[in-house]
């Protein structure tokens, strides 16, 4: 567990869970990410514009963090340009399938206690766990 | 103009969250995710700090009966798992164990000067186009 950070992870996720409160308490939607990305898109209606300024917010966060004078971890990334295809295809289908991700299930559907949200939260945890063990372990990558 | 400054700041709240908890960086979450290696639990932390917000804002939410920018809330499904939800959440586990990047983070990492986050973030806005073509077919 060397590289365990409880006192960031845990500062970090009280963030996240505000942004959710203050989604869900001043405009009654959940703060799932592939649901606001997908709603996005064109085409979608009058959902759309807050959709597309929560997204704003999202990229602009770690850039105006910087400029505050805070830390951004610089992203470790060794996947292949075909590997993060294939991985992003999935993500992009899989999470409009399931009907959410980790924000959307892990955090606000479980807050809810929603048993659909809790069946989605382990089943991508375990597949993800699985793929990390396959690739890592048994493949070696 | 009120409801996209409110969803501005959820986002901005969103994304400072990811960045303070280092979830923009992939080499961190497949820690979490990679229990027969040098496990790092901090994603579990993020989860454990979000969530009980979470649940406020949805007790909050239900005592005051409406949002304060909106006139109702989001209708919530509500039953069980059905074949799709399991079927999306292990092919979505796939595709994050792969790289180590769920759809917030990808996003978030757009700004950080990566060629490989808009790769990632290209092809997730493919498959999600790809599952709306694939259902209008099949309705």
């Amino acid at each position: 567990m060397s590289h365990f950070t409880p006192v960031a992870a845990l500062l970090g996720g009280l963030l996240v869970g505000g942004a959710a409160l203050w989604c869900w308490l001043a405009l009654g939607r959940v703060a799932g990410i592939s649901g606001i990305l997908a709603g996005a898109m064109p085409g979608r209606g009058p959902e759309a514009g807050w959709r597309l300024a929560f997204l704003l917010g999202l990229v602009l966060a770690a850039p105006l963090f910087a400029l505050a004078g805070g830390t951004v971890p610089v992203p470790q990334m060794a996947a292949s340009p075909v590997v993060l295809v294939v991985a992003g295809l999935l993500v992009g289908f899989g999470t409009r399938l399931g009907r959410g991700c980790t924000s959307g299930h892990g955090i606000c559907g479980l807050a809810r206690l929603s048993p659909r949200s809790l069946a989605a939260t382990l089943v991508f945890m375990a597949s993800a766990m699985a793929t990390v063990f396959v690739s890592r372990h048994l493949l070696g990558g | 103009m009120l409801v996209l400054l409110a969803a501005l700041g959820a986002g901005l709240l969103f994304g400072l969250g990811l960045t303070v908890a280092a979830m923009v960086d992939p080499a961190k979450v497949l820690g979490f995710l990679d229990l027969a290696g040098d496990w790092d639990p901090s994603l579990a932390l993020v989860m454990a700090g979000a969530i009980p917000l979470a649940a406020l804002g949805q007790a909050l939410g239900r005592r005051r009966g409406r949002p304060l920018l909106a006139a109702a809330f989001q209708p919530l499904p509500t039953g069980g798992p059905d074949r799709p939800l399991l079927l999306g959440a292990m092919l979505f586990g796939v595709g994050w164990g792969l790289v180590g990047l769920c759809p917030g983070p990808a996003l978030a990492t757009l700004t950080l000067g990566l060629w490989q986050g808009w790769l990632f973030v290209a092809a997730m806005l493919v498959g999600m186009a790809g599952h709306a073509v694939w259902r209008r077919r099949r309705a």
